[in-house]
């Protein structure tokens, strides 16, 4: 990279941007937003490729009987659409938030690792390329479902294989992505931003990072076994030499819980960063939120078998799993509170972020609910592999971790882009995208307390219309996201007219104190100390 | 810059950790699951109540499987027995490899009703053990046994199943593909 040095009193002078353009820009990437700009790119095609897996299932699943998919290749949907959504979709978007927000939220100039970040980028679209392929080996794709439980995967044919390695390269990139966010974090703040003076983004990304270097070693050393098993005549979870399937669950969800909040507490930061700026109030009980997001982080590890209570446990490991996951209801609902107070008596106004933050708030509160309902023992074994838990996680996924995604992309597209977005199409977008998840969704609660098992490809005659609902709704949930993707070209293409240095007047963070659009270097002489003061004392930090 | 490559090489020493910690989950499982009593298959069972209960007889049926690509013979001498709840009974399997290499094999029991699994005590069984067989090599095997008196009154006949598989890792080729 060429050396630019900037007079001390020019700190955001934008000449300087000197970087290769064309392809090379983006194959030789090293700075942040530029990564960040990659991840988001590559997350939204794969939110695109596993949305059109999802339109799949539910085509099958408009009504009873055998339609369009054979039953094996529905099985390779559902298993893909849970990894590509989780892999290839949630993570790597938040990914690509903290690459473009973190820098900038803390005052750096760029990430820790800026070659290493290079590398968590492009690993993942060769991790994406062996997925997709998979569906056209012999064989076909994995069709174990996302968990990959052995003894399926132990025996299935070499789309496994392919998805161990893409799991092998995602994780590789997701630990090196977290070790650049730790080490900005810890290492890299401006003068003056203490830890309890960092915005509650930089917080729960920093959480979530240490949960991925802690956890998603564990996924890697589980698939490790299995392809050990299936080639190599190792017999973990082979149960003629000695090993047993249900170890492989232990260990898959002992990575698997930790990653449920992985996608959900960089949710939580956004909406932390969203809500008190357009209530126009500092964020209520920063140090709960702080302390909340470390207990649920904590408590994560402890709660994995929730995922197994009728696999056969003895009745203390369900007593014990069962409080231990209802404990995690306690911070989250601090978390709940203190959104809905810094909303109390705030001068709100809803624009499109707000509008995703709201609905966030209130649809990822109704899944934690049924995951409340969930976690009791006695309750999940009837419900257990029914449409309730298809339910509940896509309550949290879907109008959790994505909604917390649409708000983030709104609320800083100003900021990336350098132009305004349409608000009234951001405005439909989340009323559309509010009412078909919900027509989707909600019915699925039903089909679950009605005995409807999930991941098959055919029901009985009597989840009919609960079923033919909820693929409507699906097919206009997933076209209505074209509407997202239309109003970023429009913005990124001039928009409404040029974004203001900070376009929302309620917000107080380093962000908005660099040009829209953000120029290439940002941050290169860390903001001055009185700024940083200045800002903390406006969001009330002490 | 030194401080960043500090953190990389801690963060670098727990992902590494975590990995292994994958691994040492499987002794730390085997190691709770033997002292929880749980998933004994490979141990024998203790039996605490040798009352012989004569009033009651309860059928007890044996079956003998191979897993396809297992070039064995393996059947019981007889297929069915009737035995008292508290009886020690010794029942023979007969076992012969038909093939031209030496295999090590595992025979996984299983049984029907799956509740009567509890009240069914091996004392002996050539389940506890990998048995290696020669090729044409033949072997009696015994089995000896006593079902609990406790076992439910609804129960009157009970199935032990055993599998015989090839243990992975001493064959040349691999488990046929799903």
């Amino acid at each position: 990279m060429t050396t630019v040095t900037h007079a001390p009193d020019l700190p955001h002078d934008d000449h300087h941007d000197h970087h290769p353009t064309g392809l090379a820009r983006w194959l030789t990437a090293t700075n942040h937003k530029d990564i960040g700009t990659l991840y988001l790119w590559f997350a939204f095609t794969m939110f695109i490729s596993g949305g059109v897996l999802a339109l799949c299932i539910r085509l099958e699943l408009f009504s009873p009987g055998l339609q369009f998919f054979r039953p094996e290749l529905f099985n390779q949907f559902t298993t893909l659409h849970g990894l590509i959504m989780v892999f290839g979709a949630i993570m790597p978007a938040f990914t690509g938030l903290a690459n473009w927000q973190i820098p900038l939220m803390i005052g750096a100039p760029d990430m820790a690792f800026a070659r290493m970040n290079n590398w968590s980028f492009w690993l993942l679209p060769p991790a994406a390329l062996l997925l997709m392929i998979s569906f056209v080996v012999p064989g076909g794709a994995a069709a174990a479902g996302w968990t990959l439980y052995a003894p399926l995967s132990t025996q299935m044919g070499m789309g496994m294989d392919l998805t161990i390695f893409a799991i092998h390269i995602m994780g590789i990139s997701s630990i090196m992505g977290a070790i650049n966010i730790v080490t900005t974090i810890l290492n890299m703040r401006a003068p003056g931003m203490t830890m309890m003076k960092m915005p509650m983004f930089c917080w729960t990304t920093l959480i979530t990072a240490y949960l991925l270097i802690a956890v998603m070693p564990v996924l890697a050393g589980a698939v490790t076994m299995v392809l050990t098993d299936r080639h190599f005549g190792t017999s973990f979870f082979n149960a003629a030499g000695g090993g047993d399937p249900v170890l492989y669950q232990h260990v898959f969800w002992f990575f698997g819980h930790p990653e449920v909040y992985i996608m959900a507490l960089p949710a939580f930061g956004v909406v932390s960063q969203v809500i008190p700026t357009f209530s126009r109030k500092p964020l209520f009980g920063y140090h709960s939120m702080v302390y909340a997001t470390s207990s649920i982080a904590i408590l994560s590890f402890m709660v994995w078998a929730h995922h197994m209570y009728s696999v056969g446990m003895p009745v203390t490991a369900q007593l014990f799993f069962m409080y231990a996951t209802t404990l995690i209801a306690v911070p989250t609902g601090v978390k709940v509170f203190n959104w809905i107070a810094t909303m109390w008596q705030g001068s709100m106004s809803l624009e499109t972020p707000m509008l995703f933050a709201i609905g966030f708030v209130c649809l990822f509160t109704l899944g934690g609910l049924s995951g409340v309902v969930l976690s009791i023992a006695a309750v999940d074994i009837q419900l257990h592999d029914t449409y309730y838990v298809v339910a509940h996680f896509h309550y949290v996924l879907v109008a959790g971790a994505l909604f917390s995604l649409f708000s983030a992309v709104y609320y800083w597209l100003p900021k990336w882009t350098g132009y305004m977005y349409n608000e009234k199409m951001g405005k439909f977008h989340f009323w559309w995208s509010m009412i078909w998840f919900n027509v989707t969704f909600f019915p699925m609660h039903f089909l679950g307390l009605a005995g409807m098992p999930r991941r098959i490809p055919d029901y009985a005659t009597q989840f009919t219309e609960f079923n033919t609902m909820a693929s409507v709704g699906a097919m206009m949930f997933g076209f209505g996201q074209l509407i997202l993707l239309y109003n970023v070209i429009h913005a990124i293409r001039g928009g409404v007219g040029p974004a203001p240095q900070r376009p929302w007047e309620g917000a107080h963070t380093l962000e908005w104190e660099v040009p829209s659009p953000a120029p290439f270097h940002t941050w290169e002489t860390p903001p001055p100390v009185e700024l940083v003061d200045k800002l903390s004392a406006a969001q009330k930090l002490h | 810059m030194a401080e960043n490559r500090r953190m990389l090489a801690k963060l670098l020493v727990v992902a590494v950790g975590m990995f292994g910690f994958g691994f040492a989950l499987v002794p730390f499982y085997e190691q709770i699951c033997q002292a929880t009593g749980i998933n004994n298959l490979l141990r024998p069972d203790e039996v605490t109540n040798t009352q012989v209960d004569l009033q009651r007889t309860v059928t007890v049926q044996f079956d003998a499987n191979l897993r396809s690509d297992l070039p064995w013979r393996f059947a019981p001498e007889q297929t069915s027995l009737k035995v008292h709840p508290g009886q020690l009974v010794q029942v023979m399997y007969d076992i012969e490899s038909n093939a031209n290499r030496t295999i090590v094999g595992q025979a996984i029991p299983s049984y029907g009703p799956a509740k009567a699994a509890e009240y069914f005590n091996k004392l002996e069984c050539f389940c506890f053990t990998q048995q290696t067989f020669r090729p044409d090599e033949k072997r009696r095997m015994p089995v000896v046994f006593v079902v609990d008196s406790k076992l439910p009154s609804d129960i009157h006949t009970i199935t032990l199943s055993y599998s015989f598989f090839e243990v992975a890792g001493t064959a040349a080729g691999k488990p046929p593909e799903a």
